[in-house]
């Protein structure tokens, strides 16, 4: 019965490369780098230079003196002037070393609850629940607790910056694994990944984006609760962005004070955008791209 | 991977099934999806399941594949890896490249990666993807997908192929071709095919044998041999004669249900 010789190859062949010639046509749509590049800008700036007019237009009203609310100009001069002193650099260099540290530090107890949340019913029955619950503590309400158990520390930001950010990631961990889809699984497991296999082969790669989703939302919480303990936690013999915000404050300095907000709303957009374009990247290996609206 | 006491292959059977009984849940809602189904497969012989909706043909194939136990009886199966199982999605991996989800079982037996290059251009070739081995899954057309995915379960290398209604979800012209393509392997390979379709005309372009399964619970009700030379033509008088005969016969099981 499967000892017949095949006369219609031939002819299937040219079938075949037209179908999917036919199929496929018109599906990759070339736009070159450049204008795709103009093409997300352009926008940015206008909105930029939209909020740096109204913001000159309050200042012309008079609403407030101008010793409490400087204009455009007067705080992009203090501005050249912080980035030309070392006082902003050691400031920031010390916030992005306590940032980085703080969300290493949250992305491994993030993952390592999420994936024994994920993998034991035990465990999700008891603190599933209680995960989220954390979520919904505002981070700020932390720091008296903080303060009591690390005392005006660098140690009392991190405990509360991670207590802020491991949640979020746990719980990407969490949404990954419980949505990789059921025939995935099957597939996998039909193609001999089993045990750590299908986690290596199947789970972790199919649970990817839900996971990056829940890094980026753990990096905002860690980032606010970073904010909030440098703002709290003065004192400690550093100078770092939070503790440059209280300082002008105390001493009066509008532009200083304004000229530090900008600084730490960059660092929390050029973080954000690292994390958009991995998200982008991975939905663009996925051809999920389209349907989630660019 | 059968969970029963594995019934050794012999030389006459690629898969042997006897007995097969499957039972979903328990007590006053337990389920009888499957009603003691006896069926051997050949090697070599490409066998069609039809049945209409409830008949358990996907349960069946479940079992043969041993991603689920049967409640009773036994299931036998030639050599010792699980078969390949394909469904009607492709269920490649979105993640990976044409190439890369080809290589996928491969790289779980272990092969080194000179042969792992080697066999995936050459599934590849099979199946007529060797040019969109760096494209991903989501930049093909589904009777390419579903072509990726043929390849991917041939990289298994089991002699017995199961497929889940895997040209179910494609057009006429595609699953024609797809037709062309599957008889073409399967005498090139010599593999004992478990296939599983709603679609009498299709088992009758394919089979060796089709076997006709009842609905709740799946017994089997009928068998037919179809001997009409290969190739064939899903078009050709023969191969609409068997249809209509199988038709006829599962009208009859369908409209028992109704009464």
């Amino acid at each position: 019965m499967a000892s017949d010789t095949l006369t219609n190859t031939a002819r299937t062949d040219a079938q075949i490369s037209g179908l999917d010639a036919l199929e496929i046509a018109g599906r990759d749509k070339e736009t070159s780098r450049g204008s795709r590049l103009w093409a997300a800008t352009w926008p940015k700036l206008a909105a930029l230079a939209i909020v740096i007019a109204a913001w000159q237009v309050v200042v012309w009203s008079g609403w407030k003196p101008p010793y409490s609310l400087p204009g455009p100009l007067v705080v992009g001069r203090e501005l050249l002037a912080q980035a030309q002193g070392p006082q902003l650099w050691e400031g920031l260099l010390t916030t992005l070393r306590r940032a980085a540290v703080g969300y290493v530090f949250s992305v491994a107890v993030g993952l390592l609850l999420g994936l024994a949340v994920a993998r034991s019913t035990v465990l999700r029955a008891a603190i599933g629940s209680m995960i989220t619950a954390l979520q919904t503590m505002p981070s700020i309400a932390w720091f008296p607790l903080a303060i009591l158990l690390f005392e005006l520390s660098e140690k009392a930001i991190f405990f509360v910056v991670v207590l802020g950010a491991a949640p979020s990631i746990a719980n990407g961990v969490i949404s990954g694994v419980d949505y990789v889809p059921p025939l995935l699984l099957r597939a996998g497991r039909n193609l001999g990944a089993r045990g750590l296999n299908l986690y290596r082969y199947v789970i972790a790669p199919a649970a990817l984006p839900a996971i990056v989703a829940g890094l980026k939302q753990g990096w905002a919480f860690s980032w606010r609760s970073l904010m909030a303990g440098e703002l709290i936690v003065v004192g400690i013999s550093q100078t770092s962005l939070g503790a440059q915000l209280t300082y002008s404050r105390e001493l009066s300095d509008a532009p200083w004070l304004l000229s530090t907000m900008i600084v730490i709303l960059v660092l929390g957009l050029v973080v954000d955008a690292a994390f958009g374009a991995a998200d982008k990247a991975i939905r663009r290996r996925w051809g999920v791209l389209d349907q989630a609206g660019q | 991977m059968t969970s029963t006491t594995t019934a050794p292959g012999s030389a006459t059977t690629a898969v042997a099934l006897a007995g097969v009984t499957k039972v979903y849940g328990r007590g006053a809602n337990a389920v009888l999806a499957l009603d003691g189904v006896s069926l051997d497969v050949a090697p070599g012989e490409f066998v069609c399941l039809v049945g209409a909706s409830g008949c358990g043909k996907s349960t069946l194939l479940n079992l043969v594949a041993g991603l689920d136990r049967p409640t009773g009886g036994q299931i036998g199966l030639a050599g010792q890896a699980s078969p390949g199982l394909m469904f009607q999605e492709p269920a490649l991996f979105p993640w990976l490249t044409v190439e890369a989800n080809v290589e996928v079982p491969l790289k779980l037996r272990g092969l080194p990666r000179a042969e792992r290059r080697e066999r995936v251009a050459e599934l590849l070739r099979t199946v007529h993807l060797a040019d969109f081995g760096r494209k991903r899954p989501h930049e093909l057309s589904g009777g390419m997908r579903q072509r990726v995915a043929l390849a991917r379960t041939l990289a298994l290398d089991t002699p017995v192929l199961l497929m889940d209604e895997p040209f179910g979800a494609l057009d006429a012209m595609t699953r024609d071709i797809l037709h062309d393509e599957l008889e073409r392997i399967w005498s090139e390979r010599k593999l004992s095919v478990l296939f599983v379709t709603h679609n009498v005309r299709e088992a009758a372009r394919l089979a060796d044998r089709i076997i006709l399964l009842s609905s709740r619970p799946g017994r089997i009700i009928y068998s037919t041999e179809v001997d009409i030379p290969r190739p064939r033509r899903i078009d050709s008088p023969d191969v609409a004669a068997i249809a209509a005969e199988v038709t006829e016969r599962l009208r009859t099981e369908v409209g028992r249900h109704g009464q």
